[in-house]
């Protein structure tokens, strides 16, 4: 039973890793309708900064996080300014080429050694580690904080999105933009803070993740970017809530998988259940059942 | 009209004798080195692996990112039937309608479930597919311990010469091409451009959906087929994600629904790819990959409807051509 | 109209740059005041994602030419460095053109086995010589036969798992072991597989055998499940990045079991604190005081600022083997520096005293090196 609860425990922490990667995802897409491919290697990017902050700039590692997601929030909006903007009324598939475009510039580039180098690089944690032993199962406070800062995430995103003029501009802007121009909404402008916020977010993920699992390199955003962008399409894409959701499932399937069925078949099972979920609920566990207009 | 397209049809098997002809000639004068006959070589592969995304996406309009995977299957099928039958020519044909019924039958009978969902979601069960194939191949030594499993599959007879990619890559051009201008071709681009109205008209949708799935998927196993005979190493991360997004990229800058505008994109983009290496030399050797990502944003910037738009050229247009035939852009 | 202006700038381009790829492979033919000339190719990964393992092998490779000042004997060397990306298709292309456009005698490359194999079956074809540093699969060299224009610098994975195996056992006292490995990497695979069979051969039991892919980072659920099962070792046969990253989270989980490993592991940029008191197997020691060892060491140092990592000692090596092949068969013919090759006799290289076996496999002792306070100790040296 503890051994039962202990992987509850890791998977917990692999989803919410996912999920931190996921929301940001999802709101981006479900304001512009846009897979920014990109998002992973931004998240790579904040990791970087994050890890220079508090190892080579001395900065304290709460003001490492705030500037790796400040210079993240400039990097999304250039990002959108340059590649997605000229493509707003392009379809959807030529923005995502872009996006892809974008990812592949970003991991070749940053290997290149005048920019990040291509070597791994071990991050020593600017925190010591500190176990709690709670009936059984040992939580660390790295666990603590990557949850806490989740549903932090996840709160303020869906505050942001329901409740603030500015989230009721995204939302306006993500039904239709003539009308929300028309309505007085700054269309460019609520996109670039879209972008902004979204890129923010995947910093955040990012040094939380340099500190979860501490390695970084160029090329470690590529596969927690796909796995978050299905944890969000699970949930049922475009919804903040759902990437939560689908995010702590991606975790629990892959964690339940290594540890009670076999290692080797982690990913081919728990893609089977993406794929089966998705058989019975079309348009994600969340997702309005409507199909959605191709 | 039957006249004219006799001459037609004999102005195009001309222009392929031509294409040939050149093509044997310089690579005897040697200006088309071993080398370059191999770009050449998988340049052609990469077209008929990417014709077979272009009739699923671009003609159809469903979203799939795993069109590695049935290449993958061509291969191993394929090279299978080589690696224990020997390597003459007719197991070679053989083994080439193997790989192609593989993919095929794998692509009905995942197509079946799959084909239900639409946009993004389909994208990401596909996607899904992609990963789970991925492991297959990672394991398959366990059953079949020729494969290789990680450790790749070596051993396959390496019988595809240039002529034999050559003739499946036109065959493949004329099936594509013939699957279009048909009725079915008809079908498939009207559910592409909007899914209610063409059930509305009559049209099966599913069934469209499954039949230009499988064919798609065909023409992957076939280019697996083939690259089985000329690579002589297969291995997992070859039919892998990214390998799937590179067909992706070649349909969507080609343009979407135009067969001419893959082709070109295609070869376009292999001998683009290597050609860095010549243009770059080894002091910027390590730029490829970033010279690569800005020529993809700066294609997809200036000709966001694709290299081809829409537009069918040669051999490919359609043989009537209406007056208010309109650029249709599609839309999701 | 503007689509045929596409059409015809897109032909252009790809026309111009078959001309100048032409060109290049065409005018070869300027020899230098200095004698014949020999032309060698480099492959390793130089994009993608293990550049940083193609930039440790051209690193080295670059030194190893520097240091003779690109002459050996009567001979000055001309170089071609090319990509493969770590992919088996890119590395075909590239091996057919420095055959076949570059007119190379001798490639040394590439870092991995999976695009290593093509390589060989190209170079075998064409009747040139291939040295790997690295690759450690036997189907590099054999296959259905043996491919007598290609060596390796390396061990292969037989001879690294069994002494791993057999070092646990009788110096560590290990009745059980835990084996975590990259399914998708067949230099993990390799010594997984060897390891386990010399373990249980040798009255040790394999508590478990646990996968996992080139990238993932979250390694927690197996880890738990090995953690009940307390082996005496966790034999972590994957390069030092992947192996540091494991070994962290494994303390993280309160697994006590030592660390064992292979060559994978010897770089400067291994996680020292987390892999404290493992051991693993090596080409060489950095205490070794023979004067090969110590002049590698100390250039490397020198030069970029960190002790070699095995990568580069490799390519040192196998570059170094190379040009003494060349230089004793006096030929730029790879049928000659193939029988050199198979003549070295004890030839010292960083790694050892190097005589190839039949299959073109270096006959040298493995070192094993423990990681202790930020250093790796010398323990002992094993003879295959």
């Amino acid at each position: 039973m503890d051994y039962f609860m202990e992987q509850v425990i890791n998977g917990l922490q692999l989803g919410l890793v996912y999920a931190l990667i996921a929301l940001g995802y999802t709101m981006v897409y479900g304001i512009v309708k846009l897979i920014n491919f990109a998002h992973g290697d931004v998240f790579m990017v904040g990791a970087f900064i994050g890890y220079f902050g508090f190892s080579s700039w001395g900065l304290p590692w709460p003001l490492a996080i705030l500037v790796s997601a400040l210079c993240c929030a400039c990097l999304g909006m250039l990002i959108e300014r340059i590649a997605y903007r000229p493509l707003r009324y392009a379809t959807r598939i030529v923005a995502l080429i872009s996006a892809i475009g974008v990812s592949f510039f970003l991991e070749y580039f940053c290997s290149l050694k005048f920019m990040f180098g291509p070597n791994y690089r071990v991050v020593q944690r600017p925190f010591d580690e500190v176990y709690w032993s709670i009936g059984g199962v040992t939580i660390s406070n790295i666990q603590v904080l990557i949850f806490c800062t989740a549903v932090c995430m996840l709160v303020g995103l869906q505050y942001l999105v329901m409740r603030t003029k500015m989230g009721a501009a995204m939302r306006t802007v993500s039904f239709d933009h003539d009308t929300a121009r028309l309505m007085g909404v700054n269309v460019d402008r609520t996109i670039s803070f879209t972008f902004g916020i979204g890129a923010a977010l995947a910093a955040v993920g990012g040094v939380l993740y340099a500190i979860a699992y501490p390695q970084i390199w160029t090329f470690m955003g590529i596969m927690p970017g796909l796995k978050a962008f299905t944890a969000a399409v699970l949930g049922g894409i475009g919804l903040i809530p759902g990437a939560m959701l689908g995010a702590l499932i991606m975790g629990q399937a892959e964690v339940m998988t290594a540890a009670f069925i076999s290692s080797q078949l982690r990913d081919a099972i728990a893609f089977s259940i993406l794929i089966l979920v998705l058989l019975v609920r079309p348009c994600g566990i969340l997702g309005k059942t409507q199909p959605e207009k191709v | 009209m039957g006249v004219k397209d006799g001459k037609r049809i004999l102005i195009y098997i001309v222009g392929v004798i031509l294409v040939y002809a050149v093509i044997k000639m310089l690579a005897v004068t040697g200006v088309f080195n071993p080398y370059w006959q191999r770009i050449l070589d998988q340049a052609m592969i990469m077209t008929i692996g990417a014709l077979g995304l272009s009739i699923i996406f671009g003609i159809s309009g469903q979203f799939s990112i795993g069109h590695a995977a049935f290449f993958g299957i061509g291969a191993y099928s394929a090279g299978l039937v080589t690696k224990s039958l020997g390597g003459d020519i007719f197991t070679f044909l053989l083994a080439l309608a193997v790989g192609t019924f593989m993919a095929g039958l794998v692509a009905f009978l995942i197509g079946l479930p799959v084909l239900r969902l639409t946009s993004d979601y389909l994208g990401i069960a596909t996607l899904g597919f992609g990963i789970i194939m991925k492991v297959g191949f990672d394991n398959a030594n366990k059953v079949i311990p020729e494969m290789g499993g990680a450790t790749g599959m070596t051993g396959i007879p390496q019988v595809a010469n240039f002529e034999w990619i050559f003739l499946f890559c036109i065959i493949s051009i004329i099936l594509a091409r013939n699957f279009v201008q048909s009725g079915h071709g008809r079908a498939c681009m009207a559910l592409r451009e909007d899914e209610v109205a063409a059930n509305v008209v009559g049209i099966n949708i599913f069934r469209y959906k499954v039949l230009a799935f499988v064919f798609g998927c065909s023409l992957a196993g076939l280019a697996g087929a083939l690259y089985a005979h000329r690579y002589p190493f297969l291995h997992p991360t070859n039919f892998d994600f990214l390998p799937s997004i590179d067909f992706l990229i070649i349909v969507v800058l080609g343009g979407m629904g135009s067969l001419t505008g893959t082709i070109v994109t295609a070869i376009a983009w292999v001998f683009l790819l290597e050609g860095l290496r010549a243009i770059l030399g080894t002091t910027f050797l390590e730029w490829r990959g970033v010279i690569y990502a800005l020529i993809l944003i700066s294609v997809i910037l200036i000709r966001r409807q694709g290299l081809f738009g829409n537009k069918e050229y040669g051999f490919l247009a359609p043989v009537v051509r209406r007056k208010e035939a309109r650029n249709v852009t599609t839309e999701s | 109209m503007r689509v045929s202006k596409w059409v015809a700038l897109i032909t252009v381009i790809l026309f111009s740059m078959s001309i100048i790829a032409g060109c290049g492979g065409g005018s070869g033919g300027t020899t230098p005041a200095g004698g014949e000339e020999i032309r060698i190719g480099l492959i390793a990964p130089l994009t993608g994602d293990v550049k940083t393992f193609g930039e440790s092998v051209k690193n080295a490779f670059e030194m190893a030419m520097e240091e003779v000042d690109y002459k050996v004997g009567d001979f000055t060397i001309k170089v071609f460095i090319e990509d493969d990306r770590n992919m088996a298709t890119e590395a075909v292309n590239v091996a057919d053109k420095l055959i076949t456009q570059n007119k190379v005698s001798a490639i040394v490359g590439s870092v991995t086995s999976s695009s290593t194999i093509p390589i060989s079956e190209v170079a075998q074809a064409n009747s040139v010589v291939l040295i790997t540093p690295t690759a450690t699969n036997p189907k590099v060299t054999v296959d259905a036969a043996r491919k007598d224009f290609v060596f390796r610098a390396c061990f292969i994975d037989p001879f690294q798992g069994t002494v791993a195996a057999r070092f646990a056992l009788t110096e560590l006292n290990a009745k059980t072991a835990a084996v975590l490995y990259d399914q998708g990497n067949d230099y993990t695979i390799g010594l997984k597989d060897f390891f386990k069979e010399s373990f249980v051969a040798g009255g040790g039991q394999m508590l478990a055998e646990e996968a996992y892919t080139k990238n993932d980072t979250d390694f927690s659920a197996v880890l738990t499940r090995i953690a009940q099962q307390k082996p005496d070792v966790l034999f972590l046969p994957d390069y030092y990045q992947k192996a540091s990253l494991i070994g962290k989270q494994a303390r993280d989980k309160g697994i006590t079991a030592t660390f064992v490993g292979g060559d994978g592991w010897d770089s400067p940029e291994l996680d020292f604190v987390a892999m404290d008191g493992g051991y693993h197997t090596n080409h060489y020691s950095a205490d070794d005081p023979r004067p090969e060892v110590q002049e590698w060491v100390a250039k490397y140092t020198a030069k970029h600022g960190q002790t070699p990592d095995a990568l580069g000692t490799l390519a040192y090596d196998a570059t170094k083997l190379l040009l003494k092949a060349i230089e004793d068969a006096g030929s730029t013919d790879p049928a000659a520096i193939r029988d050199a090759m198979k003549a070295l006799n004890g030839f010292g290289v960083v790694s050892g005293s190097i005589t190839f076996d039949e299959n073109g496999n270096p006959i040298k002792s493995a070192a094993i090196l423990q990681i202790k306070d930020g250093t790796q100790k010398f323990i002992t040296i094993v003879n295959p």
